[in-house]
């Protein structure tokens, strides 16, 4: 067995942030150990203090995203269970949606399935960098053209999409916008009101630097709450009196005991961002992107996808080695370098045919803000050593 | 406080909070108390507050566009 390199060099945040910020398991640890009571169920005062944390992970979430409602904050598991439940709840039989053809199959797969229900659904090609042309868009609208359901970035990428733009598409057209945030909440800023976003689904454990099992879906002002259905329904220590789902939000969309500990766990990594500052965070992860993409391009049988510039994508980069399988380079990466990454399809077959890469994909750096110029330097060594290695 | 208490009731516990963070960012005194039997069989809270102070505390409320299912006097 090969010793194991000393260092690790982290560069999966695309998939999951690690590490996070030590007040994440701080505000976790400090949650069971004093609170610890199920969140709106009992009245006495750690179901109360309970409760009280998670509406302030609520009301932080509303903030960051700039939502003009913390009771229209719905949390979930993840940005997968929020796109189930804003396209299963939202669209009936007979509408037409319009998305893209990066999007990752937490949107292809609900849509693919709302499409045998009877539901039409327009997938605008993108081009091989993965941009999306707005007039591609606007040529897509039906007359039952209901809803535009994007991903701000891609997660195979990086490449961002001008969401404000497709935003005002929506509202010229009286349709409403559906974004995917899970690559960007927390790298990137989004304002819900400025970028006119009806729907916005996130995830706590990327850019968010909180715990897996944290997420969810904030619904606007525009989106009438009867007419979106809930995926679940069960108890809310609310209208306990009757059988049916309360019609208010967040009850109506949140039945069952929540996950309260990661959700002090993402308020405590909110508040961390928010003294951090999102704008430091864009600029830190623009600077090592641009010094991935100059060090990776240098080097003879490499092959960047995407924008291949820094400021037109997040802090992801997604690339190939001649003659090498991408599963080859990740499991070399780790072996001999200590260097964590993703490698493959990345759930999102849509966006590697877009990009020329199915069925294959490619290596996959996620960086994140604890990632530092020497791992980029090091990831860049690395590559350039297996690159040199290959046997042709 | 005195003896002489009003309740607002809410839908869900959440709103109770949200509420609760408005009164006292206000000076208004309160507390989140399960709901007295008679107003309702729910299993929620609401949220108590001193009878003097109730007026200040529905125009808050009610400024803050926060929806409340109305306060009894207990």
């Amino acid at each position: 067995m090969t010793a194991l390199p000393e260092r690790l060099i982290y560069l999966d945040n695309a998939a999951t942030s690690w590490p996070k910020p030590p007040e994440v398991a701080a505000a976790m640890t400090d949650f069971l150990e004093r609170t610890g009571a199920n969140p709106g169920r009992s009245g006495h005062r750690l179901s109360i203090e309970s409760a009280r944390i998670l509406y302030e992970t609520r009301e932080l979430v509303a903030q960051f995203f700039n939502a003009p409602d913390p009771q229209r904050v719905v949390f979930g598991l993840n940005v997968t269970e929020a796109l189930n439940l804003a396209l299963h709840g939202f669209l009936q039989p007979g509408e037409h949606i319009i998305t893209s053809s990066m999007e990752h199959n937490s949107m292809m797969r609900p849509l693919r399935r709302l499409e045998e229900q009877g539901i039409e659904v327009t997938v605008v090609s993108c081009s091989p960098q993965g941009f999306l042309d707005l007039a591609d868009v606007e040529a897509a609208i039906r007359p039952n053209t209901v809803l535009l359901a994007i991903n701000h970035a891609s997660n195979v990428t990086g490449t961002l999409l001008p969401i404000d733009q497709i935003g005002h598409i929506a509202r010229i057209h009286n349709l409403l916008l559906l974004t995917d945030e899970a690559q960007t909440a927390g790298a990137y800023p989004v304002d819900m009101q400025a970028d006119c976003i009806d729907l916005l689904a996130f995830t706590g454990h990327k850019s968010l630097y909180g715990p897996m099992g944290t997420g969810g879906l904030i619904i606007g002002e525009r989106v009438d709450i009867q007419r979106m259905t809930p995926l679940k329904q069960g108890g809310t220590g609310s209208r306990s009196e009757r059988e049916t789902q309360p019609e208010f939000a967040p009850d109506r969309y949140e039945s069952g005991t929540p996950n309260a500990v990661g959700l002090a766990g993402l308020g405590a990594s909110i508040r961390w961002l928010q003294q951090r500052g999102i704008e430091q965070i864009r600029a830190h992860e623009v600077a090592l992107c641009q010094h991935l993409l100059g060090g990776l391009s240098a080097i003879p049988g490499v092959t960047i996808y995407g924008p291949l510039d820094a400021e037109c994508q997040t802090a992801t980069v997604s690339f190939n080695i001649e003659h090498m399988s991408p599963s080859e380079v990740g499991l070399r990466l780790d072996d001999e370098f200590g260097l964590l990454c993703r490698v493959g399809l990345h759930c999102a077959p849509a966006a590697h045919r877009t990009l020329g890469t199915f069925p294959e994909g490619t290596v996959r750096f996620g960086l994140g803000v604890f990632n530092t110029h020497e791992d980029v330097d090091a990831a860049i060594d690395a590559i350039r050593q297996l690159s040199g290695k290959k046997v042709i | 406080m005195n003896e002489a208490y009003a309740v607002i009731l809410v839908p869900s516990t959440s709103y109770a909070i949200q509420i609760e963070r408005l009164l006292q960012g206000s000076g208004i005194l309160c507390k989140l108390i399960p709901v007295p039997r008679q107003l309702s069989s729910d299993c929620g809270v609401c949220v108590r507050i001193d009878r003097q102070t109730s007026g200040d505390a529905l125009k808050l409320i009610q400024a803050a566009q926060i929806d409340f299912e109305g306060m009894h006097e207990i």
